[in-house]
């Protein structure tokens, strides 16, 4: 059974199409990195996914629900995924521990002390206990990416969606936020993150996914999209990266 | 917002057409509900007040035919006093309010006394009454006898509007200008642009769209303010009501006057809820991409 299942999604703006027929499966427990050019539609995919973005067209299930029936509930189905944006994750006028416990208080009922303990065990678990009480604008980047992570899985979410969520940080802190994605994908998380990092995608992800021209133009394990992929496009494409 | 796809030759999918019949379903049932209660909430609202005791007479003072026909061309002439007010006191504020707001956000010690300046006259203009500083100026600057001729109350009532307006103004555009991010003033001064330039071209405009519709707000409060200046002796709308009422004590006339003044307020007031929403739109796409 399959966690995530797009059947042909459709979106256009205007007159561009920037989604023409995407079907994607996504297993649970399994790591799916989204690549493309930029403006190839990641962002827009990630945020169809999160029913930010209404569809022109297609279905979209997540854990045998269609979640792209305008009957569903939105805010109930994106409480079950959760979300990590490229940046302005954090509320600067909430401490660490508040943006972290704040979906599990306000949207899941827990009461305060519950999800005080369990955010402050996932804070020490990436090294930000010190942080708790702390304004996010006292945190570097990578912490406060860290720390955007904490808050996207602190209420358990089904599905993790990450939309590059290292490349507004400075190259010394990168490794510390792919770090602690590493170790989420180690315990079995369910993550699909669009990422200009190629070497993280062909290190973590379990399968590679090629955004061209809208549409899927190729998908594989690493091992094969690195190394002998079988589009010329999906070739060029990542020619473009190595030879940076 | 739904847009046509571009590809025309793909028909949507069977799946998608039946959400948008669901779709168009629900916004007919929505707009039959919101038709359905707006027309009980009318029914009930009007049968209580005609079963009111004193009804007949009110309708007979406040909403009778016919002073609304004879009130009419004094109303209207007055009206377009009021919106000739309006006019020159707009024009003043978006000057006066601009140089007030540039001058309160002015740093460096040299300027500390303009600073103070500032301040100490948009709290004061702030506090004050407008019908307070309308009979300061209306009747205290021809008590100083500056002029050979009187000068038209208008023109004051105008002056008072001015002043009291650019204060409540000045405070909305600096709290814009002090929203701009500091780094757009560095990156245009970085580029070579002087103070005034890197002000007027990048960060007025930026301070201006982020407090459009506070803006937006402040103007129809003053629309109906202009009605004010007729405690002046000005001929507006107001007044002209008030001369036609006195001839008989039907209110008609200021309910006429008060209707005039709604209608010039209303565009306004839908276009700043379009534009509220629209902005709203904007900043949620532009936090997530
Ligand atoms: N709200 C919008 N209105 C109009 N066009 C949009 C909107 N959002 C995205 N687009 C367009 O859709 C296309 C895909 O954008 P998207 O942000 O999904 O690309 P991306 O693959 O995430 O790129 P990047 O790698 O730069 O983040 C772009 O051409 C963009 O201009
Ligand atoms: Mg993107």
């Amino acid at each position: 059974m399959s966690l995530l299942r797009l059947d042909a999604v459709y979106k256009s703006f205007g007159t561009s199409e920037v989604l023409r027929g995407i079907s994607l499966e996504v297993h649970a427990h399994e790591v799916v990195a989204l690549i493309g050019a930029s403006g190839s539609g990641k962002s827009t995919l990630l945020r169809a996914i999160n029913l930010l973005e209404p569809i022109d067209d297609g279905q979209i299930w997540l854990n045998d629900q269609d979640i792209s029936d305008p009957r569903v509930k939105v805010d109930a189905v994106r409480s079950r995924i959760g979300v990590v944006f490229q940046h302005y994750n954090l509320f600067p006028h909430l401490t660490v521990l508040d943006n972290v416990t704040l979906a599990s208080r306000r949207v899941h009922g827990v009461d305060r002390a519950t999800a005080e303990k369990s955010a402050l065990e996932l804070l020490d678990r990436v090294g930000l206990a010190p942080h708790a009480r702390s304004f996010p604008d006292r945190l570097s980047g990578g912490q406060q990416q860290r720390a955007a992570i904490v808050r996207a899985i602190a209420t358990n979410p089904e599905l993790l969606l990450l939309d590059e969520i290292t490349s507004a940080l400075d190259p010394e802190l990168v490794g510390e936020v792919l770090a602690l994605v590493r170790e989420l994908a180690a315990d079995g998380t369910t993550i699909v993150m669009a990422t200009h990092e190629m070497a993280f995608a062909r290190d973590v992800a379990h399968r590679v996914v090629f955004l061209d021209g809208g549409v899927i133009a190729e998908s594989g394990p690493p091992s094969e999209m690195f190394g002998s992929p079988r589009e010329e496009r999906t070739r060029e494409f990542l020619a473009r990266f190595s030879d940076r | 917002m739904r847009f046509r796809p571009f590809d025309e030759t793909r028909p949507p999918s069977s799946i998608e057409l039946g959400r948008r019949v669901f779709r168009r379903r629900q916004g007919i049932r929505s707009v039959i509900l919101s038709l359905a209660s707006t027309l009980v909430f009318a029914v009930v609202v009007w049968l209580t007040l005609v079963n009111t005791p004193g009804w007949a007479a009110v309708q007979q003072t406040f909403f009778d035919p016919a002073h609304l026909v004879s009130a009419w061309p004094r109303v209207f002439a007055g009206f377009v006093l009021n919106l000739q007010i309006l006019f020159f006191a707009v024009i003043g504020v978006a000057i006066f309010a601009s140089l007030l707001a540039i001058v309160r956000t002015l740093r460096g010690a040299i300027f500390f006394p303009l600073r103070v300046i500032a301040t100490a006259y948009t709290d004061l203009f702030r506090g004050l009454p407008l019908i307070i500083v309308l009979y300061l100026i209306g009747f205290g600057i021809p008590g100083l006898r500056l002029t050979e001729n009187r000068i038209p109350p208008e023109v004051l009532g105008t002056v008072a509007l001015v002043l009291t307006y650019s204060a409540y103004v000045s405070e909305v555009l600096r709290a814009g200008i002090e929203a701009v991010h500091p780094s757009h003033r560095l990156a245009a001064r970085s580029l070579g642009l002087t103070h005034a330039q890197t002000l007027r071209i990048v960060i007025l405009p930026q301070a201006v769209r982020k407090v459009t519709p506070a803006l937006m707000n402040d103007f129809v409060s003053m629309q109906k303010d202009v009605g004010l200046v007729s405690v002046l002796g000005v001929v507006d709308a107001v007044r002209a009501a008030q001369i036609e009422t006195a001839s008989d004590f039907n209110f008609t006339p200021y309910v006429l006057s008060g209707l005039l003044f709604v209608l010039l307020a209303l565009p306004m007031i839908r276009l700043t809820d379009w534009y509220s929403a629209r902005l709203r739109g904007r900043e949620q796409i532009g936090s997530i991409v």
